[in-house]
């Protein structure tokens, strides 16, 4: 059976490796090949899941040994892979959502000529994702974390004659990199620590360490999911990845790649755990995160920018329950699984409506969309009732869990975070409403009204009507596309219920990660009130705001805080000031300077040895008297030179 | 007595060199080809190198030594241990792809061009300098070494001086002050540097009575040659110049940019990728074999140096708006690394810097080469006279995005394994330096896309429209450096199992041992 | 008569002729003062001769003679052809070869 799990890298890789050099022969099957490849993955997938579930929980970790990867001295990185019950959970995630957006692109990219290509990077994104959370150790881990890093480059640069889209592609990679120098300093750390770097010696041994080392290296593994899964301070990149087609989005920046970094967190749990200090930061940052990306989407206009700041939020929840220890771990994948579910769902329906109505991604141009988009519409607001955590749907289970796990944290702390995470459930049931509204409700602000295309004019049949400022119409997608919408939003309302269904996904992880209960302040009924309250109160004010009055086809200019946050609260305003212009400064003068002083030095030296010689070439004048005069003034010289030494 | 195959793998380019050089003058076709074979040549004879060498043998092996000028003791004494047999194949390797490259750059400028260009020549002249190369990476004799450490630079002069980019934004008369500017930078630079060096030789041969390495660093191993603490400090500054200034260390580096910016691309990746080795190579094999004490004195200066370059040459590359000078600050910046690894005295930091070596090797012959093809077509090195070249050139910007992504270190590429061998090794033993050194990584990602962004993506320039794509002898320089890139990437394991012996020896030498983990129970 | 005397003269000559090549221009009297340098050489390598008793300094002073001599015969016929071309025998006029 261990044989299996190369199988599943290897499928989409091959499939990446087909479709990138296959070259234009294979434009016309290229989407199949890669479609089919990513099932193929998902059906190992199924077996390896069935195998497992056959075996005792103890023995629920298979090892695969490849090759011998760096062998230096003591440094030995080998290629092995390790399944276990949560690299398990995750590899079922990656592959079905993968292989239903897949099969959601065959549809939305149907018009553009490079399809192929698309699918090529889709399957590399797989190959790197699976190759992520499949890795036995932090090093081939580190290959994966760059290698989605790279697949979301291209990605969101896909259309990259569009220069927005290439400087986002690069603004995602750098600043991820910024993360990645985080990770690569947390396996140097582990590596000076305890000599290896694999997951089994180093989260065995995680408490033979110092507090100090541990502490360390999880700020790094925190740094390094900070960049991944778009965090405070690194959270910069993730608005502007909405610049990559829909289905990108919606695989990577929601569903799987941007959970990466609670996956890393919540598999080196062992270090965590043994460092209190860098447990609290995590779940600061969580809190935070998950209100900063609240309070941008409420701002934003741009659906799919809204829903980019919710994701923010929904995974500012995850690793605040990441960052909680025992309490929280398995309910932060366990959020994450339905996330992954209803997020893609959220974020294929975007995609739908934004095929439907010319690529125009403005949410005040929407309006009474229901009635011409009616599969759209029940699979979207599935999904924004299980985002706002209606009962009984599946975001009600996971964002209890990790409510109830922030309060059971105990002391000052536990009400902080407890409360961030409720007034984040308000804001969440306000944005998620407020994008409900405006796109399916109220009155049609289309009509009338021709859109502009700002979404890759050659890709989309968008081109045709491009020009004649021709007036959408709206109309629902291809089945194509509405299946895996379907599909998702079946998870989006079963999957809770069903995981929590006699704590299977708890009782399923925990040998992996460990879970402790912790002891709740208020009764578990007290919190699911006050998450009911506040959800209220949340959709309340959204609907008196968007629901009962027209909503202005032009953004008002807003409070102080709705223009924050429009700009994302000015991170990238400080971003552009203090790294992009200072960075600009900087690199300018070191040019001058290199020009000038270093390279001055040894050109002025050369120059000074230049003019010494010019002045020495005047003595050389032609006159022969003047040598003379030289000639006798040197003899002179010498003979008053050896008297005086005769005398001495 | 066996055949000698470090000479001939030495001489066979020599040979050729003269023979390519004698082509009558109108048969250029047949010049090209004739040093396309040679090369083809001397790279198997690199391969029978490389399987006749036993790593876990002797240090030096296939060994040669002859009497030469018995006057002063100098012998012509050849040898290799796994970093030089490294990095003969590299050399090897490279210059085929090189000779392939530049097929059309010394042709004869069109009809009523007064410039001639003398193609024989230029081949010939790539010849020599991998003649000399490859024996300066054998010698194990310091006076032999140093012969031919100084010679290359008259090859290396003529190619940079005599043979620059077809076309030139200020006309040729400027492009030809611009070459020979930087043809008489290159030669000064790295002649002052050679001198010193001599000094230093000539200083040791009156301390030791002898040139031969192993005989010295043996004599100085057991005790039986003493140097005091000054001198050695002293000839090992003068040997650690030159190779400073030939690998090139901050801030000895400002020939390197002019260099390859007014050379044709094959060259530039001559100098970067080839000869700048020698000045890396040396300083393992040469610095910290004849002069461990002063060799452990100097680190903490030299490691600063090396991380001012990581980190200087890195933002340099930044604000560059030439293609060629930013691929130059970025080699100054991967130098820095390659001198990290090697003076953190850890085998991870010296198996990782001699790979670097030949991993940067490969990584810039397959970015800059792309870059001079991308610059042959459009006539122009600045970069914002590119755009969208993606849209017209899909193989071309696909190709280049990968050595992009080498140059940037991701992993699965080979570059990767190299540089995270460099930082863990620099950090087990000095933390602070490895973090800083970090931050190379994340200034690379900078400047490598801001030029893939710029020069590939966006709108398409009228200017490019027409560009074609890689033509079939382009493709065949490129894509076998890609796969090298992939395969070193994945599976670096037949390297450094040449390498890593000869780095042992090379540690035992310096009596450094790897720092030990804290968590020492935790054996595999 | 002390010999000294001999090189007080000699001495007083070799000025003579050298401040006479150092301050004149016209090339026949630089010539002239050159050869009385030589002479002031000569007087004083036979007064040395005398002086010590040994012949060496009368044999030195023969060859500077016939060096002299042949100076002479080389050095006239540049000025001679000097002249012809530039119409001059100033020293100062044939600077051509400065850099």
């Amino acid at each position: 059976m261990e044989n299996l799990i190369a199988l599943l890298v290897a499928a989409p890789l091959l499939g990446a490796a087909v479709l990138l050099c296959g070259g234009r022969r294979l434009d016309a099957v290229g989407h199949w090949i890669g479609t089919l490849m990513s099932t193929a993955s998902f059906v190992f997938g199924v077996i390896l899941f069935a195998d497992l579930l056959g075996k005792n929980a103890e023995h629920r970790t298979l090892i695969q040994h490849l090759w011998t990867w760096i062998p230096v001295e003591s440094f030995q990185a080998d290629v092995t892979f390790r399944l276990d019950q949560l690299s398990m959970t995750f590899v079922l995630l990656i592959t079905g959502v993968g292989s239903l957006i897949h099969l959601y692109s065959v549809g939305y990219m149907e018009h553009d000529e490079r399809r192929r290509r698309f699918f090529g990077y889709l399957n590399l994104f797989l190959a790197a994702m699976l190759l992520l959370v499949l890795a036995d150790n932090y090093l081939l881990l580190y290959v994966g974390w760059e290698g989605v890093g790279l697949a979301s480059y291209l990605l969101i640069g896909f259309w990259q004659h569009k220069p927005s889209a290439a400087t986002a592609a690069k603004k995602a990679f750098l600043v991820n990199r910024v993360g990645d120098m985080g990770l690569s300093i947390a396996i140097m750390l582990m590596f000076a620590t305890f000599g290896t770097f694999a997951f089994g010696p180093v989260l065995g041994h995680a408490t033979d360490a110092s507090e100090g080392k541990l502490t360390a290296i999880a700020l790094m593994l925190l740094l390094a999911a900070c960049g991944k899964s778009a965090q405070v301070p690194l959270q910069s990149w993730l608005g502007d990845a909405m610049e990559g087609p829909t289905p990108v989005s919606a695989l990577i920046h929601a569903a799987t790649m941007v959970t990466a970094g609670v996956y890393l967190i919540v598999r080196s749990g062992a270090i965590f755990n043994a460092a209190p200090d860098a447990q609290l930061v995590v779940t600061v940052v969580g809190a935070v995160t998950l209100l900063f990306g609240a309070i941008v989407g409420c701002a934003k206009d741009d659906i799919k920018k809204a829903l980019a700041g919710s994701t923010m939020s929904q995974i500012g929840y995850m690793v605040l329950a990441a960052g909680l220890g025992p309490i929280g771990y398995v309910f932060a994948i366990m959020h994450l699984v339905t996330h992954g579910f209803f997020k893609a769902g959220l974020f294929l329906g975007a995609g739908s409506v934004m095929h439907g109505m010319n690529d125009e991604v403005d949410m005040r141009k929407y309006g009474g969309l229901r009635k011409y988009m009616p599969v759209t519409f029940i699979t979207f607001g599935l999904g924004y009732l299980a985002i706002i955590g209606f009962p009984g749907l599946s975001g009600f289970f996971s964002k209890d869990k990790i409510i109830e796990a922030a309060f059971a944290k105990g002391g000052t702390e536990g009400w902080i975070l407890g409360a961030c995470a409720l007034v984040g459930a308000a804001i969440t049931a306000f944005y998620m409403t407020r994008v409900m509204l405006m796109t399916f409700f109220g009155e049609e602000r289309w009509k009338n009204q021709p859109t502009r295309s700002p979404e890759a004019p050659s890709a989309e049949p968008a081109a045709e009507h491009q020009g004649e400022h021709a007036e959408p119409h709206p109309h629902e997608s291809p089945k194509v596309m509405t299946i895996p919408m379907i599909v998702l939003a079946f998870g989006s309302v079963f999957a809770g219920f069903f995981f929590n269904l006699g704590d299977r996904f708890l009782h399923w992880l925990e040998p992996v990660t460990g879970h402790s209960e912790g002891d709740s302040p208020l009764s578990a009924a007290t919190v699911t009130g006050a998450t009911m309250v506040c959800l209220v109160i949340g959709v309340g004010i959204a609907y008196a705001m968007y629901g009962r009055r027209p909503v202005p086809s032009v953004a008002p200019r807003g409070s102080l805080l709705t223009r924050a946050a429009r700009r994302d609260l000015l991170q990238d305003d400080f971003n552009h000031v203090v790294l992009v212009r200072g960075g600009e400064h900087l690199t300018r003068s070191l040019v001058y300077v290199d020009h000038t002083l270093v390279d001055g030095v040894v050109n002025g030296t050369a120059a000074s040895v230049g003019g010494l010689s010019g002045r020495m070439r005047k003595l050389q004048n032609g006159f022969a008297r003047s040598y003379a005069v030289s000639m006798f003034g040197g003899a002179a010289v010498l003979v008053a030179a050896t008297l005086l030494m005769r005398a001495v | 007595m066996s055949f000698p195959l470090l000479t001939a793998t030495a001489v066979l380019p020599a040979i050729g060199a003269v023979a390519t050089a004698a082509v009558p003058a109108a048969q250029r076709t047949a010049a090209k080809w004739l040093a396309l074979l040679v090369s083809l040549a001397t790279l198997a004879l690199a391969i029978t190198v490389l399987v006749r060498f036993d790593p876990n043998g002797g240090r030096y092996q296939l060994t040669e030594s002859h009497a030469w000028i018995a006057d002063f003791g100098v012998r012509y004494e050849l040898g290799v241990d796994g970093i030089a047999v490294a990095l003969i194949a590299l050399t090897a390797l490279l210059i085929p792809f090189i000779v392939l490259a530049g097929w059309h750059d010394a042709d004869p400028l069109e009809t009523g061009s007064r410039r001639w260009r003398p193609t024989q020549g230029f081949f010939a002249l790539i010849l020599a300098v991998e003649a000399m190369v490859i024996i300066s990476f054998e010698a194990t004799d310091v006076f032999l070494f140093y012969i031919f450490f100084e010679a290359m630079l008259i090859p290396m002069y003529f190619l940079i001086g005599g043979f620059g980019d077809r076309a030139h934004e200020h006309g040729e008369e400027a492009a030809s002050t611009q070459r020979s500017y930087a043809a008489v930078k290159f030669l000064l630079y790295n002649l002052v540097g050679g001198l010193i060096m001599l000094a230093a030789v000539i200083g040791l041969y009156v301390v030791a009575g002898n040139f031969s390495l192993q005989e010295i660093a043996q004599a100085r191993a057991n005790g039986s040659l003493h140097m005091a603490t000054s001198t050695e400090r002293w000839l090992f500054l003068g040997f650690f110049f030159a190779f400073a200034v030939k690998a090139p260390l901050w801030p000895l580096h400002t020939w390197l940019p002019n260099a390859m910016q007014e050379s044709t691309a094959p060259v530039a990746v001559l100098i970067t990728a080839v000869v700048d080795k020698v000045g890396t190579f040396a300083m393992l094999r040469f610095c910290l074999q004849l002069f461990p004490e002063a060799s452990k004195w100097a680190t903490p200066v030299i490691l600063v140096l090396a991380l001012v370059s990581i980190v200087y040459g890195a933002l340099l590359a930044v604000g560059q708006r030439d293609i060629k000078r930013l691929v130059a600050y970025a080699s100054i910046s991967h130098f820095g690394f390659i001198i990290m690894g090697i003076f953190a005295m850890t085998s991870q930091g010296q198996s990782g810097a001699t790979l670097y070596m030949v991993n940067h090797g490969i990584s810039t012959a397959a970015w800059m080469l792309l870059a001079g093809f991308l610059i042959s077509r459009r006539g122009s090195r600045l970069i914002a006279d590119y755009g969208g070249v993606q849209k017209v050139a899909p193989v071309l910007a696909g190709t280049f995005l990968i050595g992009t992504l080498a140059t940037l270190s991701l992993p699965g590429l080979a570059p990767f394994v190299s540089e995270f061998l460099v930082l863990v090794g620099t950090f087990t033993r000095y933390p602070a330096i490895g973090i800083i050194g970090t931050f190379g990584i994340v200034l690379a990602a900078l400047y490598a896309l801001v030029l893939y962004q710029r020069t590939m993506t966006g709108p398409v320039k009228p200017e490019v429209s027409a560009m074609p794509d890689l033509r079939v002898r382009e493709l065949l320089v490129v894509a076998p450096l890609i796969v090298l890139l992939i395969f070193l990437g994945v599976y670096p394991k037949p390297v450094t199992d040449i390498v890593n012996p000869a780095v042992k020896s090379t540690l035992s030498d310096v009596h450094k041992t790897d720092p030990k983990p804290e968590v020492e129970a935790v054996a595999k | 008569m002390n010999p000294v005397n001999y090189l007080y003269l000699s001495a007083l000559l070799f000025t003579i002729g050298a401040t006479g090549v150092l301050i004149r221009r016209n090339a026949i009297v630089v010539f002239m003062c050159i050869e009385l340098m030589l002479n002031a050489c000569n007087l004083a390598f036979v007064t040395f001769s005398r002086m010590h008793g040994n012949l060496d300094g009368q044999i030195i002073a023969f060859f500077t003679m016939v060096v002299a001599a042949a100076e002479v015969v080389v050095g006239l016929a540049i000025i001679v052809s000097l002249f012809r071309t530039r119409h001059s025998a100033s020293v100062d006029d044939a600077s051509l070869m400065k850099l």
